[in-house]
């Protein structure tokens, strides 16, 4: 089992370098020069040229790629091209904040989902299981950005309970801040909701076709007992995976809800800089994300690996 | 005496996917007497464990009762609430499925999942409750209850796992037991081991039981009566040696006609000319395999032998048969020689002298075609998306470049071939029943013109009466076609009926090799002597004489060792000579006729040994 974790963390790591590589790539063919981006259009022909120099442009990629791997890898994100602050300053609050708003969505998202998706498989066809699908299924069909508009219309334009925007998140008043972000949170829960619940459905009632569901019901065992004890702990594999990927994109995925709602987040900051093309700073939250999402992946490998005991232990 | 289940005219509807209601079971009548075993016998489809689980107040999802009533003990079970059904359910009446590997929750320790039985009917809790379990795995003869007690279901052997399921089963001491083909998946030699289980279980604790199986042999061994069903009718009842003897309904003939006999020297083919006068169309020398798993760094690793330097050679139009237990290499032989797993370097594998790539991709077409295999499964074999045509049209166009109406008529002419209606060109897969569908594959693989064909298990899917006529048919198909089979099995009886030559397969080696009547007449390898001894006979007693006999008693201390040098059967040979067996590798001893037994006894003793004039 502790090759197996082992062998996933190391292919995680992989993933990450090769995410470096192509977040360089991505951020090199980025339209425009940075030089002149930075100058403005009225710039002279010398200045630009003076400021590659000394940003390191006019060095090969390949160098350039080495150079700044090696300053990450150090602790040393580089400055913001736009103001100079360093990158891991302007960067910490929004990473708290991102977080902070990703967890709230999951505290509520994911038992609820769990929840909804094993009534859904314990009665399949049923009343319930059928109002939930379509329910599901009209959820996963409209674009977040449309469910946030119709939100912000309902919640706080007419009924005025919530703000539509976030500037500035109050963690430190928990009460409060949780009715600032309330709405961006619902607008993730209810993208996340329809998919967790529709895997779930899904892996649980695969698992119920399972010649051990039969037997379990011929020992007399009760419908809860067949499905709490004999079910979930096999369809544990799926459904970690589907919440893994639900969960990274919480975090990465959150680029369009942020905006909307002016959420000062890690995604918001990413729009922000690649309209400034502040190359350091998009490709140190390029990283960020990416780790999440990698982090989130190992977690439910891992997992998955832990819950099956024909991969916890060999023959 | 009062019948302790009675089931009365019970009729039972079945609904394929959206399809409408037909009734599946036609007023069957079925009554259990305490601590009697009744056996329901009949092909698949007839409803046997249809009316098994009636017993149980259950309909599996698609099926329902229509009609009839089911008595147990005078309550009439099928009228029981929800709650009642659960409560008799485990305790009263107790349930063993016919694949104990897809019936034990691989996510439970199978201690635990014995003990839940205990638990849900509040019999016992916490360590009275552990403390018995390790008693009913004790029962059952499972060795070092307490460790196994503790492991996960794919931690234990098959023949184990059907044990694990019994000891659930009887946890609560129901009264009624319902075996489902409870020996049906597992090799003669474990089928053995679960068969006495059942019998001492009969004897000891007095249970009555339903047994339900297609395999007449092994109900001979177990049942007090017999019902014979047909299409969801019980077309015939009887005490067990009065259907044996003197069955008087057609069908019960038909099923006991399509019993074979175990295997003997005199039921099998003699054509000791195959190998004269030509040269072989596949040899293989020197050719181990291993399944290799990838480590880390991706490098490869060895894991476990599973051939070990095989020799063997295919004579044209000749029937090789490749028998053994499962997991002694038979199919892995089969797919090494296809090209579908590589063999270790050193393999030597030749197609009419001329040297076989390990990978098919690195074959040249024309050998590729001149080799076809046949799978166990078709469901799985062909394709669940195309078309009958398709699949045999496939080797037509890549091999011989045929389209159109050309192809067309030869894709008739292979249906008809097999036996099936051209019609059938358009049917999906799932249209056919499992021997159409086998047929299918059959006329794929006779579709390339091939030299010769690889058959794993070709039979072992498929009811007793539906294998004998395919068998029938590839008996045909040999001689019109002057085609050579290795036909891999792991039932003596049919390779008795169709090979030339045997090789006998233990832990990755062949172990016994040469004619079919000599190596199926001893002397041969003590392991051939074991299989033999282990297919049930159609008679009552077999199980009892068997039991007590040495070999299977050696043989049951499965252990199968597939990594030394010396004899791998050692720790189940009723001859081993310490000392010797487990030191030194096992000589090939060559008897009449090239018949070459891997063993350090020669003729003379393992004669004697094995009773042989």
């Amino acid at each position: 089992m502790f090759k197996l974790i082992i062998r996933r963390l190391f292919l995680g790591l992989l993933t990450l370098l090769a995410i470096t590589v192509l977040v360089f790539l991505g951020t090199e063919i980025l339209p425009g020069d940075v030089a002149q981006a930075i100058l403005g259009q009225s710039a002279t022909p010398e200045t630009v040229a003076a400021l590659r120099e000394k940003l390191g442009l006019n060095a090969p990629p390949w160098e350039r790629y080495f150079t700044w791997l090696a300053n990450i890898l150090a602790g040393d994100l580089g400055n913001s091209l736009a103001n100079g602050i360093p990158v891991d300053r302007i960067i910490g609050q929004r990473i708290v904040n991102t977080i902070n708003l990703a967890l709230y969505a999951t505290v509520i998202a994911l038992p609820l989902s769990l929840l909804l998706g094993l009534l859904s498989a314990a009665w399949p066809e049923g009343t319930f299981d059928r109002t939930t699908s379509s329910t599901t299924v009209f959820f996963i069909s409209i674009p977040d950005f449309v469910i946030a508009i119709v939100l912000i219309i309902i919640f706080a334009r007419e009924l005025g309970w919530f703000p539509s925007v976030v500037h500035r998140p109050r963690w430190g008043d928990v009460p409060v801040a949780l009715g600032q972000t309330f709405l961006p949170m619902l607008t993730l829960v209810l993208t996340i909701l329809a998919h967790i619940i529709r895997m779930t459905r899904a892996a649980v009632l695969d698992v119920l076709k399972q010649p051990y569901i039969e037997m379990a019901l011929l020992k007399g065992a009760p419908k809860s007992r067949i499905i709490i004890r004999h079910a979930i702990p096999n369809a544990l594999g799926p459904i970690v995976n589907v919440v893994a990927l639900n969960l990274a994109y919480l975090v990465s995925g959150v680029v369009i809800v942020e905006v909307i709602f002016t959420y000062p987040g890690l995604g918001r900051l990413m729009v922000d800089s690649v309209i400034f093309r502040d190359l350091p700073l998009i490709q140190v939250a390029a990283l960020v994300f990416c780790g999440f999402y990698v982090a989130l992946n190992i977690t439910a490998d891992v997992t998955a690996i832990m819950a099956n005991p024909r991969l916890r232990f060999a023959k | 005496m009062t019948a302790f289940l009675r089931i009365e005219d019970l009729v039972v509807e079945g609904r394929p996917p959206s399809g409408i209601w037909v009734e599946t079971v036609h007023r069957c009548s079925v009554e259990v007497h305490p601590g009697e075993v009744v056996a329901l016998i009949g092909e698949s489809g007839a409803g046997k464990t249809t009316v098994a689980l009636a017993a149980l107040g259950y309909a599996r999802p698609g099926t329902r009762f229509r009609n009839g009533r089911v008595f147990l003990e005078g309550r009439d079970v099928l009228a029981m609430s929800i709650a009642e059904k659960r409560d008799l359910r485990g305790r009263d009446v107790a349930y063993v499925a016919q694949s104990a590997q897809a019936s034990l929750n691989p996510s439970i320790p199978v201690g635990e999942q014995i003990a839940e039985s205990l638990h849900l009917h509040q019999v016992a809790e916490g360590a009275d409750a552990t403390r018995r379990t390790i008693e009913l795995l004790d029962l059952l003869d499972i060795p070092h209850p307490e460790m196994i007690a503790r492991r996960y279901p794919h931690q234990t052997s098959g023949g184990q796992q059907q044990r694990i399921m019994m000891a659930m089963a009887l946890a609560c001491r129901p009264r009624l037991l319902v075996l489902d083909e409870p020996t049906t998946a597992l090799d003669v030699t474990t089928q053995i081991e679960v068969l006495k289980a059942i019998k001492s279980v009969n004897r000891d604790l007095g249970t009555a039981s339903i047994y339900v199986s297609h395999d007449l042999s092994v109900v001979a061994q177990v049942a007090d009566r017999i019902l014979v069903m047909n299409q969801g009718h019980v077309v015939e009842e009887g005490e067990t040696s009065r259907i044996l003897d003197d069955a008087r309904e057609d069908y019960t003939r038909t099923l006991l006609g399509a019993v074979k006999p175990p295997p003997s020297p005199e039921k099998t083919v003699v054509n000791p000319t195959v190998t004269s006068g030509s040269e072989p169309v596949i040899s293989v020398k020197h050719t181990s395999a291993s399944y290799a798993r990838q480590t880390l760094f991706g490098t490869i690793e060895r894991e476990q032998y599973v051939l070990h330097d095989i020799a063997l050679d295919v004579w044209p139009r000749e029937v090789l048969a490749v028998v053994g237990e499962s997991g002694s290499g038979k199919s892995t032989l089969a797919r090494v020689m296809a090209g579908l797993h590589p063999p270790l370097p050193g393999a030597e594998i030749t197609l009419d002298g001329d040297l076989l790539a390990g990978r098919a991709r690195r074959r040249t077409r024309d050998q590729l075609r001149r080799i076809q295999i046949i799978f166990q499964s078709p469901d799985q074999s062909l394709n669940p998306e195309r078309r009958v045509d398709d699949a045999i049209g496939r080797p037509l166009e890549l091999y011989f470049g045929m389209s159109g109406s050309e192809k067309y008529d030869r894709i008739a002419d292979l249906l008809e071939l097999v036996g099936l209606d051209p019609d059938y060109a358009g049917r999906f897969p799932a249209e056919l029943s499992g021997g159409e569908r086998q047929r299918v594959s059959i006329a794929r693989a006779f579709a390339a013109e091939p030299d010769i064909i690889l058959c794993d298990e070709v039979l072992s899917a498929l009811d007793t009466v539906v294998a004998a006529r395919v068998l029938e048919l590839m008996k045909d198909l040999r001689e019109s076609h002057q085609v050579a089979y290795v036909f891999i099995s792991h039932d003596l009886s049919t390779v008795a009926s169709i090979a030339d030559r045997v090789a006998v397969m233990y832990a990755g080696r062949i172990v016994d090799a040469g004619y079919t009547s000599d190596v199926f007449a001893p002397p041969h390898h003590p392991y051939t002597q074991l299989l033999i001894n282990s297919v049930p006979a159609l008679r009552q007693g077999w199980l009892e004489e068997v039991i007590t006999s040495r070999e299977a008693e050696a043989g049951m201390r499965s252990n199968v060792m597939l990594h030394d040098r010396p004899c791998p059967f050692r720790m189940r040979c009723p001859l081993v000579i310490a000392g010797t067996c487990d030191r030194e590798p096992a000589p090939a001893r060559e008897m009449a006729r090239g018949h070459v037994v891997m063993c350090q006894h020669d003729e003379a003793t393992l004669l004697a040994a094995q009773g042989g004039t």
